[in-house]
């Protein structure tokens, strides 16, 4: 692909391949042995958007998580990423990902800088502008002073900052936050969703945002809900309300799940 | 958290070209640097590799210097005490340990979800698992000098130049090993199951080699031991260690060592493969 093949302008900055999805899964399915755990999954998600994966836990979102990020095989179906396929171009496609896993992955032992560092490295960014970059990630996040203490030394809310501006050190084109949020209090969560949606407003990231609190699902985006491994409902917010004869999407996640209605922020 | 959009300019993902041989030494230097700092944070981690050897050293060698003699073998061209005898094995025994100690880590990273940074970068899965396994290695081979600085106070020299001709055989025994702890950790599924490679793997391994006793002697024992201890790869680790003190190479060994490093390490490749074993798939199959 040329360097610059597909690119578009947002506010005055180039953005990657907007012809192609940003994520396009074709028939994926994977079982745990006899265990079915995702069956036929089909979506994809357009550059640049703000996409909601909702289910409950079990639903199946890890495993599709691994298989996008290449920790699982595809055995059946495709995923694309930026239109390259993750088990045939992994290296292209996971270039283009940035990942924040559901459990703690950094090294409690290492320092802040040191775990931004290795992640760099990672992704072959040499030290002098990795560090650059380092420096300017943890002073959009007010933990500058925090760059030599060791990560063990953080709140559960400031590790998971930092697991974010890591999974944004190499310049994804694709994030994907797997229960980002999970464990952190109400103001944390808050800034944190809000700064994502910050990133897809002004950078133009096509975010993947897997969670089963309804509360972070806004108006603008795309929802695509999984229950008990199959697709059940894929859109924008107001038409899955629509499809689903419901008032709110917390109403229409109820009945689509066959759960009783919950109140807004309520784990399902 | 105001905005965490960067100024830098770092081109984006889709617009970079393929990796070349700069960002590939990059990475490695990484994993280095990574393993190298969590060897520096574990402080006991390097006493114990150290008190290890140094207690056969000091303890187990001066008692069984009365009792077993050692005659001239190659590549020995005099008597040597046992201390020397057994020093080369105790140089093994570092290399085995250690590479054992890194599949203990890796297990542990699995565990702590600190593996998935590792296997989700860009660069191809074999050459990840090499830098880890290179990482693994330098860390070994400190310990390995650290015991010789401190055996050499104890008496137990080679020929100066013999520790320097002998980095290149530490270096791949301690390949071999390293890549058979990388095979190990692919299948052991939890830490707790990783005593079980205590008793299974590394002592029969240090035991059922030359390390402790020529093989001669081991033969005379026992004809079955000895056919045992020429089945272990261990065997060829010590023996191209010995010889390499004293500036010889021992063919078969060296081939032997080479041999069972690229079969170690292309299980361990193929047990990560996604597409093939990764534990990580056997390990989260209930959280979907």
């Amino acid at each position: 692909m040329g360097t610059n093949a597909g690119l578009r302008n947002i506010e005055g900055r180039t953005l990657p391949e907007a012809d192609v999805p940003a994520l396009q899964l074709t028939s994926v399915s994977y079982a745990y042995g006899k265990r079915q755990a995702l069956d036929d999954i089909s979506f994809s998600i357009a550059p640049g958007r703000f996409a909601v994966l909702l289910g409950l836990n079990g639903a199946g979102k890890t495993t599709l998580f691994s298989l996008i990020s290449h920790l699982f095989a595809t055995r059946q179906g495709n995923i694309h990423v930026f239109g390259h396929d993750i088990n045939r171009k992994s290296g292209d496609a996971l270039r283009r990902l940035g990942i924040v896993f559901q459990a703690r992955t950094l090294d409690l032992d290492l320092s802040v800088h040191q775990n931004l560092a290795y992640h760099a490295s990672l992704h072959g960014i040499g030290s002098r502008q990795a560090n650059q970059r380092i420096n300017e990630l943890l002073m959009s996040i007010d933990m500058s002073d925090r760059l030599h203490e060791k990560a063990r030394s953080l709140s559960g809310g400031q590790i998971r900052r930092v697991e974010i501006i890591r999974a944004l050190l190499h310049q994804p084109s694709l994030l994907l936050l797997d229960e980002a949020t999970v464990g952190l209090d109400i103001k944390s969560r808050a800034t944190i969703l809000s700064d994502i949606r910050k990133l897809v407003q002004n950078e133009g990231i096509s975010v993947l945002w897997a969670t089963h609190l309804i509360d972070e699902v806004s108006h603008a985006d795309q929802v695509i809900v999984l229950d008990r491994g199959k697709l059940i409902a894929n859109g924008p917010v107001h038409d899955v309300i629509k499809r689903a004869g419901a008032e709110t999407i917390n109403e229409a996640f109820s009945r689509l799940t066959g759960i009783v209605a919950l109140t807004p922020g309520q784990k399902p | 958290m105001t905005d965490i959009a960067g100024n830098v300019p770092l081109p984006r993902s889709s617009a970079r070209k393929r990796f070349g041989l700069m960002q590939y030494l990059v990475c490695l230097k990484g994993i280095l640097i990574r393993e190298g700092l969590r060897y520096l944070n574990q402080r006991e981690r390097f006493i114990s590799s150290l008190v290890r050897p140094l207690l056969w050293l000091f303890i187990f060698a001066a008692g069984f210097r009365q009792v077993l003699g050692v005659s001239i073998i190659p590549p020995y061209q005099t008597y040597v005490l046992y201390e020397v005898y057994i020093t080369p094995g105790l140089c093994g025994m570092i290399l085995l340990f250690s590479g054992m100690q890194s599949s203990l880590s890796m297990v542990y990273d699995r565990e702590m979800g600190n593996m998935r940074t590792l296997l989700v970068s860009p660069f191809p899965r074999w050459f990840l698992l090499v830098a880890k396994l290179l990482a693994g290695v330098a860390v070994s081979i400190t310990q390995v000098y650290a015991f010789l600085f401190i055996a050499w106070f104890w008496g137990v020299k080679a020929p100066p130049i013999g520790y320097l001709l002998t980095l290149p055989a530490l270096f791949l025994a301690g390949m071999m090993l390293g890549a058979l702890g990388m095979l190990l950790s692919s299948v052991v599924k939890q830490l707790e199951n990783f005593a079980g490679i205590m008793n299974f793997v590394i002592f029969p391994m240090y035991f059922a080699s030359s390390a402790l006793y020529p093989l001669w002697r081991v033969q005379e024992a026992s004809p079955l031991l000895y056919k045992i201890c020429q089945l272990n790869p261990f065997t060829y680790a010590v023996e191209l260690i010995r010889f390499a003190f004293y500036g010889q190479v021992e063919w078969t060994s060296l081939a032997v060592v080479c041999g069972f490093t690229l079969a170690f390490m292309t299980g361990a490749i193929i047990a990560y493969d996604p597409s093939r074993g990764l534990t990580i798939r056997k390990q989260e199959g209930g959280n979907t």
